[in-house]
């Protein structure tokens, strides 16, 4: 008898999965690697050191951008994660009704748009809004990121919503709870993972935007992805790559947790 | 918010009046009226998708009727929602709290109550007694048994003292030996707390054993109210009868009525008592009921209808016997196996079956 069909068993397989894995991985590790250059070249070896990594502590615009990233990515997680909970109980704790495909649509809409139209569309508005107002803070970095992060928090409060049982619900409002109640003592303790890992991956997807942010910035409000795209017109030393190494461990840090917080509930469940 | 609905002393009664539910186009309850009395054992009772369980949400509130109302104790609460209504739900999943501990599922109707937490943890107390898990207050309630889970819910869904306990199809999950304990459980509990009890089944047995009163329903409809005596003895129609329990149906002829019994005439020409349901007056030709263990097998010729024993079932406790009755129909006949040993019929024999007297019941339809 022939053994069942395994892709694994086919020649080549080792191979091309072998040449997946360093075309994706090589890139990062090569700029892990030199991020410990002690030399001014990104291509040659020339000896370890931390040097990059002080350099681009001391270095005061590397700083400013990386608060300002943070602080901007916070704000918009916190804020598109609100949204995107109501959105989830909303489009779950109902029965299906006329239109609900069409509210699926609109939340995730922002994954099928290209970046560059929401950037531009984006940028025509505030410039309006900016003379109407005469504001020029943050605010309108923050409106941005939230905007395109509502529907990455979406997916795992949806996700995870999908998987309680509704009857838990119906128990709380059968024993006296109103329907604030409910949300407070049942639906917000048990969805909170959800809520954690939409929060995290709003985070991370905020920190990484350059499209956007490059159009909607005004002048000095460099975050550090649009930052180091600006050095790049200049020269190019082993700093960019020791800032990049650290937003990798972090983005990986919060990955990790994510994955974490995701997979506790099936624990749970049983 | 009144206070009636965790000081009742007493079990409430529900009044259903001409209740409706459509779904869309789909009719799953037409027309039904019920008077469930105060501190009674009430079952619903049918197949499913007879309506029971959509009858039951509309007790709780989980659903509104389309017309009709429900009474709790001459109060109208059709409209009630369900956190308004003294009455809590034992789930057939149990729907138990995962995130929190045996004791703050427990606590939980009172804590939403704003009991103060004293009067939580005594009651809390006591409903751990009550369902025998002392001691297990802290547990999560996931590291549960799926008996103790059910005991949890039971506990949970009492501790505000509700005018009424709804049960929906509770022991389902359980397995056998459990259930049967499970059903003396919930008997108990109902004596203990006087709350008035309003269980749903498919199952006949757990019906008989528990229910002060059965309502039998099908296709959205109730067929018949009574005591499990009364369904099972005394059934009016033919989905009755042959939902639950075994039943031989007998064509027969009526001769005379006198007072609550008419004088049949078998196929064969004997003649038997048989009671029938209130509000008809039994004529021509109508159908009968006879319990297999209320007839007896007999030599040929000693009783009332001839045939011959197709098959015997051996059940341990009792002997099925098939006899196939002259004229076409299969005849059920149990006796029960008091003796061990053969049972002194063989397959193929000619046999008798003699009816006990006042056992016969006609049926309406």
């Amino acid at each position: 008898m022939a053994k069942s069909f395994s892709i694994k068993r086919q020649p080549g397989f080792a191979t091309i999965a072998m040449f997946c894995f360093f075309l994706l991985y090589l890139p990062i590790a090569t700029l892990v690697v030199y991020s410990f250059n002690s030399g001014m070249s990104i291509a040659t070896w020339e000896g370890f050191s931390f040097r990059w990594f002080e350099s681009a502590w001391n270095n005061q615009q590397v700083v400013e951008a990386s608060w300002r990233s943070l602080k901007i990515a916070a704000v918009a997680a916190i804020i598109a994660t609100a949204c995107a909970t109501l959105a989830a109980i909303a489009t779950t704790r109902t029965g299906p009704y006329r239109g609900l495909t069409f509210k699926y649509s609109v939340i995730n809409m922002p994954l099928l748009v290209p970046e560059i139209v929401t950037a531009v569309a984006l940028l025509i508005l505030f410039s309006r809004v900016k003379v109407w107002t005469g504001y020029s803070g943050l605010g309108y970095l923050i409106v941005a990121h939230s905007a395109f992060c509502v529907p990455f928090a979406y997916m795992p409060i949806r996700a995870r919503l999908e998987s309680m049982d509704l009857s838990l619900e119906k128990a709380a409002a059968d024993l006296y709870a109103s329907s604030f109640q409910t949300f407070r003592y049942v639906t917000l303790p048990l969805l909170w993972p959800g809520i954690l890992a939409g929060l995290m991956l709003a985070f991370v997807i905020s920190l990484d935007d350059v499209v956007i942010t490059e159009f909607v910035k005004s002048g000095g409000q460099d975050t550090l992805p649009t930052y180091m795209l600006g050095q790049l017109r200049r020269v190019v030393t082993p700093e960019m790559n020791a800032i990049s190494t650290v937003f990798l461990v972090l983005s990986l840090a919060i990955v990790t947790l994510f994955f974490f917080l995701s997979r506790e509930p099936q624990k749970n469940n049983e | 918010m009144t206070d009636t609905r965790t000081t009742a002393a007493h079990g409430g009664a529900i009044g259903l009046h001409g209740i409706k539910k459509w779904f869309g186009t789909f009719q799953a309850v037409d027309n039904v009226s019920l008077d469930i009395r105060s501190n009674e054992f009430f079952t619903l009772l049918g197949p499913s998708g007879c309506g029971k369980t959509t009858l039951l949400r509309m007790i709780a509130g989980f659903e509104l009727p389309t017309e009709g109302q429900v009474l709790l104790d001459g109060v109208d609460i059709s409209r009630l929602l369900p956190n308004q209504r003294p009455v809590n739900t034992v789930f057939q999943n149990y729907a138990l709290f995962p995130h929190l501990t045996v004791a703050e599922n427990i606590g939980f109707g009172l804590k939403m109550l704003g009991k103060p937490k004293s009067e939580i943890d005594s009651v809390v107390k006591d409903m751990l007694k009550l369902v025998h898990l002392d001691g297990r207050g802290n547990n999560p309630v996931t590291q549960l048994s799926g008996g103790q889970q059910q005991r949890v819910a039971l506990a949970r869904a009492l501790a505000p003292r509700p005018k009424v306990l709804l049960l929906d199809e509770p022991l389902s999950a359980l397995d056998l030996k459990l259930r049967k304990s499970m059903q003396m459980e919930l008997k108990r509990l109902q004596l203990e707390t006087g709350i008035t009890f309003v269980f749903v089944t498919h199952d006949q047995e757990e019906a008989l054993t528990m229910s002060d009163r059965i309502a039998v329903m099908s296709t959205g409809t109730v067929r018949q109210v009574g005591s499990p005596w009364d369904i099972y003895d005394r059934p009016a129609e033919r989905f009755v009868a042959d939902f639950i329990g075994e039943t031989n149906f007998l064509e027969a002829e009526v001769i005379s009525v006198s007072g609550e019994k008419a004088r049949v005439r078998l196929s064969s020409g004997a003649e038997i008592n048989a009671t029938y349901p209130e509000g008809i007056t039994p004529k021509g030709k109508v159908t009968i009921v006879v319990r297999p263990e209320h007839a007896r097998l007999g030599s040929s010729g000693s009783g009332m209808l001839e045939g011959v024993l197709d098959d015997i079932v051996y059940l341990g406790t009792d002997n099925h016997f098939h006899v196939k009755v002259d004229g076409g129909s299969t005849f059920i006949v149990r006796q029960q196996n008091a003796k061990s040993g053969h049972c002194g019929f063989s397959e193929q024999e000619r046999v008798s079956i003699a009816i006990n007297d006042d056992v016969a019941q006609i049926l309406r339809d």
